[in-house]
C-alpha cells in the first residue's frame, strides 16, 4: 500500500503548505498568547485575588469552553454582529491566542509565586526598584519553573490549532482531509499527516529538553 | 547615624516593638542580643523600609525612611542588609550576583562593577569562586557571598541579621572572621546575633531586647559583667 499510493508530489507540498499554516498560526498564537500571558500572569499575582476577579473569570472563560465553540462563535461575533471584514485566519489567531494567553497566564502567576519571597527582599534592599527585581531576579527565575509547562502549552496550541479549519483557515488537517476526500487513502494520509504534526513538534520538545538541561547547571 | 525615635510595630494584633529609642553613631559597631520574638530581626528591616512602622520615625543621616517623599530605592543603596537566609540570585555566578545591583541600581560600567565585585569577593575570600553558581558553594561561602554583594554597594551602614543562624557550626568562624574584617574597617554596623562571644568581641555597644522592649544597653564589658535587668540576666544565664 504505501509504495502504491496515488499521491503526487504536487499533493505533498500541498500538504507542506497546510503544515505551514499550522505553524505560522501556531508561532502567532503563541506569541501574542505568551506576551499576553506574562502581562495577565503578573497583574494576577501583584493584584491579589481579589482585585484580579474580573480578569480571573475572563480567562477561565477562553480555558473552559472549547476552542470549536469559541472559534465558531468568535468569527459570528466578529463578522456579522460587528461587520468587521476581517479574514478568518484573523479570527483563528486572535481566539488562539486569547486561549493561550489564559493558560499561560496560570502558567505564568504559578512560576512568580514559586521564587522566593525572600530572595525578592534581597533583590529590594540592593536598592532594586519593583521592575528590576522582577526582570532581573524573578522573571529569570520564574521561567525555569515554568518552562516544561509552557512548553507543553505551546504543543498543545499546535495540536489544538487543527480546529481552526471552521473558519476556512486551511491548515494541516484539512488539508489532508481535502486529500483523503480526493484520494480515499484515509491511512496512508493520516499516517503522512502525523509525521508533519511530529516534524514540528519534535523541535520544539527538544529545544526545551535543551533549555532545561543548561539552566539546570546553575 | 541612625536615630530611631519611638518606634511601635505591630503585626496584627501583636506588639513587636514597644516604642524603641537608639541612636548608632558613624563608625559604630551594635549588636543586638534577645530571645526569639524579642522584635531585634524586625528593627533591622523597619532600618532599610522594607517593613512599615506604625508610630515614631526612624532617621538615617536625617533622611525619615518611612517619610512618603523618601526614595527608599535611594536610601537602600546606603544601607547594606545581610539575612539569615543567604539570598543567592541562584541564576547568576557569584560574579554576576555581585555585579547585578551595581549595574542596575548605581548604573556602573560594567568593567568598573566587575572590578568592585572582585575586590569585594577577594576581601571575603572567595576570589576563586567568581564562576561558580551559588549551588556549588558552601552556606558560608554563599553567606560570604551575600557579604561582599552589599558591600560591592558602597554602603555607609551595613545590617547583619542572625547571618550565622543557618549556618553548620563548624562555617560560623569563617562568616563572623568577616564581620570581624569589616568592625577593624571602621564599617557601622548593627548585627542581631546570637553569638555572645563575638558580641562581646567586637561591639562598641550591646543591646538586649526583650518582648518589643529594648530592656537594657551598655558597653559589652559592662553588659555581660554587671547586667542590670532581671530578664537580661536570665537570658545570659540560659545561653552559657
Amino acid at each position: 500500500m504505501f509504495f502504491d499510493t496515488a499521491l503526487s508530489t504536487n499533493d505533498l507540498i500541498f500538504l507542506a503548505r497546510g503544515a505551514g499554516m499550522t505553524l505560522i498560526v501556531t508561532a502567532i498564537s503563541v506569541f501574542f498568547g505568551t506576551v499576553m500571558g506574562i502581562v495577565f500572569g503578573v497583574f494576577r499575582y501583584q493584584v491579589g485575588p481579589w482585585w484580579a476577579a474580573p480578569l480571573t473569570f475572563v480567562l477561565d472563560i477562553f480555558r473552559s469552553i472549547p476552542l470549536l465553540i469559541q472559534l465558531v462563535l468568535a468569527n459570528a461575533f466578529v463578522t456579522t454582529v460587528l461587520g468587521w471584514r476581517v479574514s478568518g485566519f484573523t479570527v483563528a489567531c486572535g481566539v488562539l491566542s486569547l486561549y493561550t494567553a489564559a493558560y499561560c497566564a496560570e502558567i505564568v502567576r504559578g512560576g512568580i509565586e514559586a521564587v522566593p519571597p525572600t530572595l525578592r527582599r534581597a533583590a529590594r534592599s540592593l536598592g532594586m526598584s519593583w521592575g528590576q527585581d522582577m526582570t532581573s531576579v524573578v522573571m529569570p527565575l520564574a521561567a525555569r519553573i515554568a518552562l516544561p509547562s509552557w512548553i507543553g502549552l505551546a504543543l498543545g496550541v499546535m495540536k489544538d490549532s487543527a480546529l481552526v479549519y471552521v473558519v476556512q483557515v486551511v491548515e494541516l488537517l484539512k488539508s489532508a482531509q481535502i486529500l483523503i476526500t480526493r484520494l480515499q487513502e484515509p491511512l496512508f494520509l493520516l499516517i503522512v499527516c502525523g509525521s508533519f504534526y511530529f516534524l514540528i513538534s519534535f523541535p520544539i520538545a527538544r529545544f526545551g529538553g535543551y533549555l532545561e538541561r543548561k539552566w539546570s547547571r546553575d | 547615624m541612625i536615630e530611631i525615635e519611638n518606634v511601635r510595630k505591630s503585626f496584627g494584633a501583636l506588639e513587636v516593638l514597644k516604642g524603641i529609642d537608639l541612636t548608632v553613631a558613624k563608625g559604630e559597631v551594635l549588636t543586638v542580643i534577645g530571645g526569639s520574638g524579642s522584635g531585634k530581626s524586625t528593627l533591622l528591616t523597619c532600618i532599610n523600609g522594607l517593613e512599615p512602622i506604625d508610630q515614631g520615625r526612624i532617621l538615617v543621616d536625617g533622611t525619615e525612611v518611612h517619610a512618603k517623599s523618601t526614595n527608599l530605592n535611594q536610601l537602600r543603596r546606603r544601607i547594606g542588609i545581610v539575612f539569615q537566609q543567604y539570598n543567592a540570585f541562584p541564576h547568576l555566578t557569584v560574579l554576576e550576583n555581585v555585579m547585578l545591583a551595581q549595574r542596575k541600581v548605581l548604573g556602573r560600567p560594567k568593567a568598573e562593577a566587575e572590578a568592585e565585585a572582585v575586590r569585594q569577593l577577594n576581601h571575603v575570600g572567595l576570589g576563586d569562586k567568581l564562576k561558580v553558581y551559588p549551588s556549588r558553594l558552601s552556606g558560608g561561602q554563599q553567606q560570604r557571598m551575600a557579604i561582599a554583594r552589599a558591600l560591592a554597594m558602597s554602603p555607609d551602614y551595613m545590617l547583619f541579621d542572625e547571618v550565622t543562624s543557618a549556618l553548620d557550626p563548624q562555617l560560623v568562624g569563617e562568616v563572623l572572621d568577616t564581620l570581624r574584617l569589616l568592625a577593624s574597617e571602621g564599617m557601622t554596623m548593627i548585627c542581631v546575633t546570637h553569638e555572645m562571644k563575638f558580641a562581646r568581641e567586637v561591639s562598641d555597644r550591646v543591646a538586649f531586647f526583650h518582648q518589643g522592649v529594648m530592656a537594657e544597653i551598655a558597653p559589652p564589658a559592662q553588659l555581660f559583667e554587671a547586667p542590670q535587668n532581671a530578664d537580661l540576666r536570665k537570658f545570659l544565664a540560659a545561653t552559657h
